[in-house]
């Protein structure tokens, strides 16, 4: 286990690496002199060119690139030009927005996908399981912009019982936080609660007909435990990579459901520093999320061996 | 023998997949007693594993439905029971171990652990009274380092050792009937027959009746009193071994017995043991199911359904031409006779 620990983490950093680099030339290739954003229309050449030399933007790219990665080594995420802060702080505070937001769709798609795709499983072939299989057809397929809009048009604009952007707060109240939650939780769910209810009904039919199953029957173990205990634990592991899988899609979600709703996270903060050519905003952010999804496949990687004792992670016998 | 303790009565049991209607257990009758050992033979697909399973109501449904017939367990008909008593019989009065102990063993729950679920759901005992029940169980089938073996889970034990821990988890509440479908058709040839000898020993000590289903008449032989054998969902013979084996009256018996003998002699696993294939369940058959491979077939046959008829005391059998010492029986009988003392 600890071999495989180190072994792993070690193979993070060049994932970063390339991730680093990459974004690092998106943000020079994107049209735009973040000078000019910076100043306005009614700046000069002249001041634009002056501003642009004290940002360094006028340095060789080579001597930039190097500069932000010695930057990133020492943990040095660089500063926002257009919010005057590091962009640490700026993370700091939008991160867990959308940690919220993601891990409150992720509770969602769990609540309803994974008990959709053990009474589909159970009810192979039956009304509800077409239901079922139909609806995780359209879901993984769903446009989360267009149902965004859908949602906030019938729940906001026709029926006026929630909010149709921002974020409420939890200080005043339950309802308060979640009233602006609700919404862009579900349209971010979709997805996920799809492929959960996809994947729980495939992997538990391939288990219900296992002779443990029928063994855990013979010895008299109710209906609800052969399920839900002999036979979901079993069904888990293709469950735990999809569940990794779909945190990291949730963050990429995320991004495109936070402009949709104006959700304070990470993806609106991408979004405004791109418009705004905020170059180390967009870096950093982007770097960000690739670490949050390399930590969260290391912890599925993880999860693997304690929920299937047969899996041996490294060739050491892992125990 | 004791007391009746099973009686199966006329059992039909179906399959519907789609359109598809398969008949597999077609008026199936046997009874089985105290302390009995019963052996169920018979090609793969002849409802062996259906009938058991019907016995402990697991058949799954859908797609399977018992749709007529008794079964009676200590002299109350089980075949209408609910759920949730049924549940008290199974593991408890009745239990069953399977043919492949590496897939009927949750590989994701430690021995231990399966072990206790079975005691503590019919045992009013604690966690810490389960546990050395369990304890007691499995030294008592023979597993070495007990103590230690409780904590492991199912894929760090051998094939045989698995069988033992499956019998040790069926055995752990006393039942009274114990359902063995092919116990050791995936084992190794020695290991085979440890794992017999083992339930004999265990049958003696607990005093429980056998449901021995097997393909291997060596097994029959071995272990059993008496012994059904099944083709297409009937039964087409039965008796007590002694019986059956001195006198075998049906063809598809007299098939089985060769073909036994024949790999006995080669050691060769796959033989072609009697020419053709079963009928396809999801047609009505009209005659003898039989008939299409019999080297005896008649008109009658194909026409009409031979009843059971009883030959001697306790001696069955379903064939147009067996109701008395036919020159069929006499044509076959040197035959049998002289191959069978030879096995
Ligand atoms: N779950 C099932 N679904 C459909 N048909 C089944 C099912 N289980 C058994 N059958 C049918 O019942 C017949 C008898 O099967 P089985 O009892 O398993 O034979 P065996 O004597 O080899 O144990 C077979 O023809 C098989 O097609
Ligand atoms: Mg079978």
């Amino acid at each position: 286990m600890k071999g495989f620990l180190l072994r792993r983490v070690l193979q993070i950093v060049p994932t970063l690496l390339v991730v680093a680099i990459i974004v690092f030339l998106i943000t020079r290739i994107m049209p735009g002199n973040p000078a000019a954003v910076l100043l306005g229309p009614q700046a000069s050449v002249e001041d634009i060119e002056a501003y642009a030399q004290q940002l360094g933007l006028n340095d060789p790219i080579i001597s930039q690139f190097f500069q932000y990665i010695i930057n990133l080594i020492t943990f040095d995420f660089g500063n926002s030009l257009t919010y005057n802060q590091p962009v640490i702080t700026l993370l700091i505070e939008r991160f867990p927005n959308t940690i919220l937001l993601a891990l409150s769709a992720l509770v969602i798609a769990m609540v309803i996908g994974v008990p959709a795709g053990i009474i589909a499983a159970k009810r192979q072939n039956s009304f509800i399981d077409y239901l079922v299989t139909t609806f995780s057809l359209v879901g993984v397929s769903m446009p989360i912009f267009w149902l965004g809009l859908m949602l906030v048009l019938f729940f906001s604009v026709n029926l006026g019982w929630l909010p149709a952007t921002g974020m409420g707060s939890f200080d005043d109240g339950l309802w308060a936080g979640l009233r602006h939650l609700i919404l862009p939780s579900i349209a971010l769910a979709t997805i996920p609660a799809a492929e959960f209810a996809r994947i729980i009904r495939s992997s538990m039919l391939e288990v219900v007909s296992q002779d443990y199953i029928k063994a855990a029957r013979s010895k008299g173990v109710h209906e609800f435990f052969v399920i839900c205990k002999h036979g979901l634990k079993n069904a888990l592991t293709p469950l735990l990579t999809v569940i990794g899988l779909q945190f990291s899609n949730l963050l990429g979600g995320a991004v495109l459901t936070e402009t949709i709703f104006s959700w304070p996270g990470m993806g609106l903060l991408i979004v405004d520093a791109i418009e705004r050519r905020d170059y180390m905003v967009v870096q950093s952010t982007v770097l960000f999320i690739a670490i949050i999804y390399v930590v969260i496949n290391l912890i599925v990687d993880i999860l693997y061996k304690v929920v299937n004792p047969k899996v041996n992670l490294d060739t050491g016998g892992g125990k | 023998m004791g007391e009746e303790l099973l009686r199966v009565e006329d059992l039909f049991v179906e399959f519907k997949t789609g359109s598809i209607v398969t008949k597999a257990i077609n008026g199936v009758s046997f009874s089985l007693h105290q302390n009995e050992t019963l052996g169920i033979v018979g090609e793969s697909g002849s409802g062996k594993s259906v009938t058991a399973s019907a016995a402990m109501r697991l058949i799954p449904n859908p797609p399977g439905r018992i749709t007529s017939g008794s079964i009676v367990y200590k002299g109350q008909d089980i075949s209408q029971l609910n759920e949730s008593k049924m549940r008290k019989l199974r593991g408890n009065e009745m239990s069953m171990i399977f043919q492949d102990p590496t897939t009927s063993l949750n590989p994701v729950f430690t021995v231990g652990h399966q072990l206790m679920e079975s005691i503590r759901i019919h045992k009013n005992l604690s966690k810490r009274e389960a546990k050395q029940e369990s304890l007691r169980m499995l030294e008592l089938v023979g597993i070495p380092a007990a103590k230690q073996r409780l904590k492991m889970y199912p894929h760090e034990f051998s094939g045989g050792m698995r069988q033992r821990v499956m019998i040790a988890i069926a055995l752990s509440c006393q039942p009274q009937l114990l359902i063995a479908d092919e116990p050791t058709t995936a084992l190794d040839v020695t290991v085979q027959a440890q794992i017999l000898a083992l339930m004999k020993d265990l049958q003696r000590e607990f005093g429980m009746a056998i449901m021995m289903i097997t393909h291997d008449l060596g097994v029959v032989w071995e272990t059993c009193d008496s012994i059904i054998v099944m083709y297409a969902g009937q039964v087409m013979e039965r008796g007590s071994v002694r019986q059956v084996y001195d006198k075998p009256l049906h063809p598809y018996t007299w098939g089985l017995l060769d073909s036994q003998i024949a790999s006995d002699q080669n050691s060769q696993e796959v033989l072609p043991a009697i020419p053709g294939s079963p009928p396809d369940l999801s047609f009505d058959v009209q005659g003898c199911p039989f008939a299409d491979r019999c080297p005896y077939v008649e008109e009658i046959c194909r026409e009409s359904k031979p009843a059971r008829v009883a030959i001697e005391d306790g001696h069955e059998v379903a064939c147009h031409f067996q109701t008395d010492t036919s020159e069929l029986t006499r044509k076959e009988e040197a035959n049998i006779g002289a191959s069978a003392t030879g096995s």
